[in-house]
């Protein structure tokens, strides 16, 4: 394997630069949107405990605690998405111009 | 026949605070032929299994450790879930729900944030540089023999604090479900571990927990249905429903009094955010999957069953209140519950499905058990035998089959330090074991293997310091905090406030090996920072992967 070679290729570099990219955006809005949900809970609980709609018996916690859930299968999917797609044909595009 | 326990299966899942809102006598149940026949069943369907990989063979070390890396990312992703939930994660947080309502909601989103950030963060590269052990991935550059003693010690410490709280709740939960003796109850998950692990090696492990976690999903999958049936398939009647029996009322659908102060949410967020991603059984499993493609796959297919599960759990619980909270059928003579409230999410199936559906869901619980042992007895033994054993002790020159007697000899010896641990710990409190757990997976193995793969300067000192300031800061700081000085060992008011120490612990490791990585003037550091260049190659491309024909 010739390191310098594929160090200075320019597909390299952009396959690492939007893998890292990617996976550091995607862990900021995971760390993120984790932390505002504990720390609302910490700070201002009762925001949690309001009615969605006059008359229903479900809060807003509810229906944000089960987003939350689905939030990370969703950015897990968006990831999979890139990596599988752009990821791997820029992988793929420089293996061939190694060869 | 009733007996009073001490509870314990709930704290395997919890915080102090959390194990205060369920405490309470448990009792052992009647016996009950269904769930014994299907125990039996699940028993004799996990040793076939384990005969037939013994027979595929697990002479070679890629055989015995990752199933020779042959696993599609489907089988792997069910086979990660199966690793991590629980039984104490169904039991506990269903009895979380029922006990407190909303509560177990934000308990289950803390379990789950952790696996998106492993894939974000080191899935791939992981799998682009590593073989058998996380410890691989660091030693990929860094100094062999210093790295892997230092990995190889933190790996077995969470093996061993994690055994401990499996195996005291596995015996309590055998105890209640089967009316085994505890030290039966220990013995036998003990002698079940052992074998799928000696003999059937990572290939069995990893069919114990595909069974168990299709098992259980299915399991919650069914009794979820059944509850929501009975509401007309309304959330808003469930609710409601909930809501009128529970002597909380509208209370147990906003947050309770689980997150007591900023501080604390932030230190058990961290630790569970950035500890699932330093858990060596976890991050083992993503050496059995082929490449990053498959392996990207795994963890998409174990967050979205996770996700499914927490979020079913939710309804069980809310369904547990509003079917069981009024029964008196399920309470003693003294308006408890039988069992404890532990057992409510088996009442609430005796409630749905009656003894038959009863009888699947202890065996699943028991099955669940199973895999969770088996898949810490395995990354143990692989870091006692790969890491230890042939890198450091052998520094190499341990052939292929000596390098499996032993770690096959270290799943014996685990198996037995587990089932003597169990028989000790029987009656302490061990509520700050999981949370201790995941602190030190996030304070001493998360840094070095981040950094090995996202940091140019990292140095083997650096590594080597970091990991031990945050292995003995998160030691110290839960030794001092209230959940062992005060509840388990007595000794008054806690010198450390917080149960959770990773908000302190973190960033030591962290600033830790920054500076010392910093300060290293050596011509090591100089070389292995001149090493991340082919490393990086490696870990972005998968080119020239250690175990793989070279790629010119």
């Amino acid at each position: 394997m010739d390191v310098a070679r594929i160090l200075d290729h320019p597909l390299f570099q952009r396959l690492a630069f939007e893998r890292r990219c990617l996976g550091f955006v995607l862990a900021t809005a995971m760390a993120v949107t984790y932390f505002a949900y504990s720390l609302t809970i910490a700070f201002r609980p009762t925001l949690l405990g309001t009615l969605i709609f006059e008359g229903s018996v479900i809060t807003w916690g509810v229906v944000i605690g089960a987003g939350l859930l689905s939030f990370g299968f969703f950015l897990t999917a968006v990831y999979v998405l890139v990596a599988n797609t752009r990821l791997d044909a820029i992988s793929q595009q420089l293996q061939e111009d190694l060869k | 026949m009733i007996r009073a326990l001490s509870i314990v299966v709930f704290s395997l899942v919890t915080s102090d605070a959390m194990a205060d809102a369920l405490a309470g006598p448990t009792s052992r149940q009647g016996l009950n032929p269904i769930a014994i026949a299907m125990f039996l069943g699940f028993v004799a369907l996990s040793l076939a299994v384990t005969l037939w990989a013994a027979k595929r063979g697990t002479r070679t070390a890629s055989d015995f450790y990752t199933a020779g890396s042959g696993l599609s990312g489907f089988k792997n992703g069910l086979a990660i879930a199966g690793d991590y939930t629980s039984a104490a994660t169904f039991l506990g947080v269903t009895a979380l729900v029922y006990t407190s309502g909303y509560d177990g909601m934000i308990y289950a989103i803390g379990f789950l944030v952790g696996f998106p950030m492993i894939l974000f963060l080191i899935a791939e590269p992981l799998r682009n540089l590593g073989r058998y052990t996380f410890a691989d991935v660091a030693a990929y550059r860094l100094s062999e023999v210093p790295v892997r003693l230092i990995a190889g010690v933190n790996t077995l410490v969470i093996v061993l604090f994690y055994l401990i709280a499996q195996m005291v709740g596995a015996g309590k939960l055998i105890e209640l479900l089967f009316g085994l003796p505890y030290f039966v109850a220990v013995a036998l998950v003990g002698v079940l571990m052992m074998a799928y692990v000696t003999f059937g090696g990572m290939l069995a492990t990893t069919w114990v927990q595909i069974i168990k976690a299709v098992l259980l999903l299915t399991g919650s999958a069914l009794m979820s249905y059944l509850i929501l049936a009975r509401f007309g398939f309304s959330l808003e009647r469930l609710f409601g429903q909930a809501i009128a029996v529970h002597p909380k009322s509208t209370a147990i659908m906003a947050p309770g009094g689980l997150v007591k102060d900023p501080v604390s949410a932030i230190s058990l967020g961290l630790a569970l955010i950035f500890g699932t991603a330093g858990l060596p059984h976890i991050l083992m499993r993503f050496f059995t999957v082929a490449d990053a493609r498959q392996a990207r796959l795994s963890v998409l297919v174990a967050t979205g069953f996770i996700t499914v599960f927490y979020t079913l759990l939710f309804v069980l619980g809310f369904g547990a209140i509003a079917l069981v909270l009024a029964d008196p059928t399920f309470k003693d003579a003294a308006g408890n519950l039988i069992g404890g409230t532990n057992m409510v999410a088996l009442h609430l199936a005796d409630k749905l499905g009656g003894s038959p559906l009863l009888g699947f869901i202890s065996a699943v619980a028991f099955a669940t058990i199973l895999a969770v042992v088996s898949g810490l007895t395995i990354a143990g033994a692989s870091a006692a035998s790969h890491d230890i054993y042939t890198c450091v002790l052998r520094r190499g020159k341990a052939s292929d089959q000596e390098e499996v007697r032993v770690s096959k000899g270290a799943a014996v010896a685990i198996s037995v330090a587990a089932m003597t641990l169990g028989m000790l710990f029987e009656n302490q409190n061990i509520a700050f074991i999981v949370g201790l757990v995941f602190a030190i997976a996030a304070s001493a193995n998360f840094p070095i293997v981040f950094l090995s793969i996202a940091w140019r300067g990292l140095t083997t000192r650096g590594a080597v310091a970091g990991s031990l300031a945050g292995l003995l800061s998160a030691l110290v700081l839960v030794a001092l905090s209230p959940g062992v000085w005060t509840a388990a060992l007595k000794l008054g008011t806690a010198p450390f406030p917080y149960d959770n120490p990773a908000v302190f612990s973190v960033p030591l490791a962290f600033l830790t090996t920054w500076l010392v990585s910093r300060l290293d003037r050596s011509a090591a550091g100089a070389a292995v920072r001149f090493a991340f260049q082919a490393q990086h190659v490696t870990a972005q491309t998968g080119f020239d992967r250690p175990g793989t024909a070279a790629f010119h």
